[in-house]
């Protein structure tokens, strides 16, 4: 379960002075749904997902995440939740085995259990061929799918995914929507951000269109298209953020 | 603060730099290769031109002394010597290298009368030019070694004792202990080595686990783990750290293998340096806040960068920093005192000079140990600091 509750984040720079990065943003996201959280370049899905995600503080409101508060308990919204980004990578000098094995220690699991989460993972992503092959090494795909056991190595109930197909082929990035599928099929808690429409279309319970880091739309796919009179997401979403600027 | 998970964070950080090749260039292979080749290429150069100049027959030319024929054809007997014919550009020759040194004699330097006054034999020679140097070397001998013959003759010839000339000969040995003395002339300089070391032996690492890493994209990997940022501070300070004093110890073993086989001997002998093993570990332990000071700091600055090449433009100007009070430290005269105490660096190479000499002054050992422990805390909590920041952290 998510829950975040009137989420600000504000920054300070040199040239624009004061920036609202995320405007009171609320929503809720159940288990065994996925929410998609839709924005153009800058429009604040990131720093959502951070908060979320504990890597950054709010400046002001909170989430509940898995049963945390992400600002009083961090290190336990860590512990229960599997994030993903393009923007986190991962060590080139570390075997596919030894980097899930590290994310293993990291969450506090003793070696038995890191050895059998581990077999268990990589016989389900068919890792095995390249289990002991440094990361430098690998190709984008396998990359993915060693990204995606370090972020499963713990079984967390909460999956944040930041643009997670960005930059990927088509292969590797429908490993990466199949994947994210599963994990609402577990009756895992799932969030994502994408810029792509059609990905939304086909694995999104819930969507949210957040521009200028407030919240402008929400609701189902079919409460949009009821509420905007389009049938594109497309249209809906350039409409949305359109009508923000 | 969890010791379990930076211990964690330190274990896969030091088998990620053990596959680094270039920390192993830096922390292992450079400074164990560069100082035998350093001192043997030394030697070597010093062997080679002192052994040319010792075989070489130096021309020289003289003017005057035309009445003295004696002096003249001992001269041109001095074995190493050749006598060319005067010319008026001899001081010119010297400077162009073309000969090694001019005599100027005076005349009716053969004799002595009992009214004369001193007469002044002039040697010219290229101050610093090895060869030109050991010609002077030669006619000084020569000419004082004639000057005492003339002199003896003379005295001899009044029926006098040539004794006179020498009623008592003065001798001048050292007392102190060999390795006293060489610690006088090496002792400074053997901190610096280490102050150094350890400080460039951190600074790649330092910038790697920082820099390098929001560069490559693995830090917001490693911040999304439950672990805290304290924990993963310390676990790469421990690396960082490591890494400093490895490349210490090993720079040390390889300038002291390089001391004891691959240079000449007397260049041995002026390094007859024995170190016990006390000293070795009362200064290990006074240079160990250092590299906690050194790795940290280096941690917090480093991490200001956005790439590892912004790093090294904020990392390299802390060379100056640590070099100079290193410097300051080794140079003889400049002793520990209460307000050099104070100054970071620079009170621990100069209280490890005085432990190398063999002096243990205990109550400022300890006030310097204090002192740096204190930089060192401060300068490791600098680094937890900037950890926690996220305006560092996540820079745009």
């Amino acid at each position: 379960m998510i829950e975040a509750v009137k989420l600000c984040k504000n920054f300070k720079d040199k040239k624009r002075g004061d920036i609202h990065a995320v405007d009171s943003v609320s929503f809720t996201c159940k288990p065994g749904e996925i929410y998609g959280l839709l924005g153009a370049n800058g429009a604040g899905k990131t720093t959502t997902l951070r908060i979320l995600a504990t890597i950054l503080a709010p400046s002001s409101g909170t989430a509940n995440v898995a049963g945390f508060d992400v600002v009083r308990e961090p290190q336990k919204v860590r512990a229960h939740v599997g994030f993903l980004s393009t923007a986190t990578a991962l060590y080139d000098r570390l075997t596919a085995a030894e980097t899930v094995e590290y994310f293993g220690q990291l969450f506090g699991l003793d070696s038995a259990t890191i050895e059998r989460r581990t077999n268990e993972l990589f016989k389900a992503l068919d890792m095995d061929e390249f289990r002991d092959r440094r990361c430098a090494k690998l190709s984008t795909g396998m990359k993915q799918k060693v990204s995606i056991a370090r972020t499963l190595i713990h079984d967390p109930p909460v999956m944040i995914f930041d643009e997670p197909t960005n930059g990927l082929d088509v292969m590797a990035a429908r490993s990466i929507t199949d994947f994210i599928r599963q994990c609402r099929d577990r009756g895992k808690t799932v969030i994502f951000s994408t810029h792509v429409m059609t990905e939304v279309e086909k694995l999104c319970d819930h969507i949210g269109i957040i521009h200028g880091g407030r919240m402008r739309a929400e609701g189902t796919l079919e409460q949009l298209r009821q509420n905007y009179r389009k049938q594109s997401l497309e249209e809906i979403f350039v409409e949305v953020s359109g009508d923000a600027r | 603060m969890n010791l379990r998970n930076s211990l964690i964070v330190y274990h896969k950080e030091l088998r990620d730099m053990l596959r680094d090749k270039r920390t192993i260039r830096s922390m292992v292979i450079i400074p164990v290769i560069a100082f035998p080749l350093l001192f043997w290429g030394i030697g070597k150069v010093m062997s080679s031109v002192m052994g040319q100049a010792a075989a070489e027959t130096a021309p020289i030319m003289v003017q005057g002394g035309t009445n003295s024929p004696k002096v003249l054809a001992a001269l041109s007997k001095v074995p190493g010597i050749q006598v060319l014919p005067y010319r008026d550009d001899a001081k010119q020759e010297v400077s162009d290298k073309k000969i090694r040194a001019l005599v100027q004699i005076p005349n009716d330097i053969d004799t002595v009368a009992a009214d004369s006054q001193s007469k002044q034999v002039f040697i010219g020679y290229y101050e610093n030019d090895v060869k030109s140097e050991m010609t002077k070397d030669k006619l000084q001998k020569f000419f004082d070694d004639y000057r005492d013959s003339v002199a003896r003759d003379a005295l001899v010839a009044r029926g006098m004792s040539p004794n006179i000339l020498e009623p008592f000969k003065v001798q001048a040995d050292n007392v102190a202990p060999p390795a006293k003395v060489s610690a006088a002339i090496l002792g400074g300089w053997i901190p610096y080595l280490i102050i150094i070391f350890s400080f460039t032996g951190a600074m790649y690492p330092a910038m790697d686990l920082t820099a390098g890493e929001k560069e490559r994209g693995t830090l917001e990997t490693i911040l999304s783990s439950p672990v805290s940022r304290t924990d993963l501070v310390i676990g790469k300070f421990l690396m960082v750290m490591t890494a400093s004093v490895v490349t210490a110890v090993l720079s040390l073993i390889s300038v002291g293998f390089a001391g004891r086989h691959m240079m000449s001997g007397a260049q041995q002998q002026t390094m007859n340096l024995s170190i016990s093993p006390s000293t070795v570990v009362a200064v290990a332990v006074m240079l160990l806040p250092l590299t906690v000071l050194f790795a940290s700091m280096l941690l917090a600055v480093a991490l200001l960068a956005k790439s590892y090449r912004e790093a090294q433009t904020y990392v390299s100007p802390l060379v100056f920093v640590a070099v100079a009070p290193a410097v300051i430290g080794a140079l003889p005269g400049v002793e520990l005192n209460w307000k050099t105490a104070l100054v970071p660096i620079l009170n621990t190479s100069l209280v490890s000079k005085e432990v190398i000499g063999g002096t243990y002054h205990w109550t400022t050992m300890l006030m310097v140990f204090g002192m740096t422990c204190v930089y060192a805390a401060i300068s490791l909590g600098a680094a937890i600091y900037m950890f926690n920041r996220e305006d560092v952290l996540f820079r745009t």
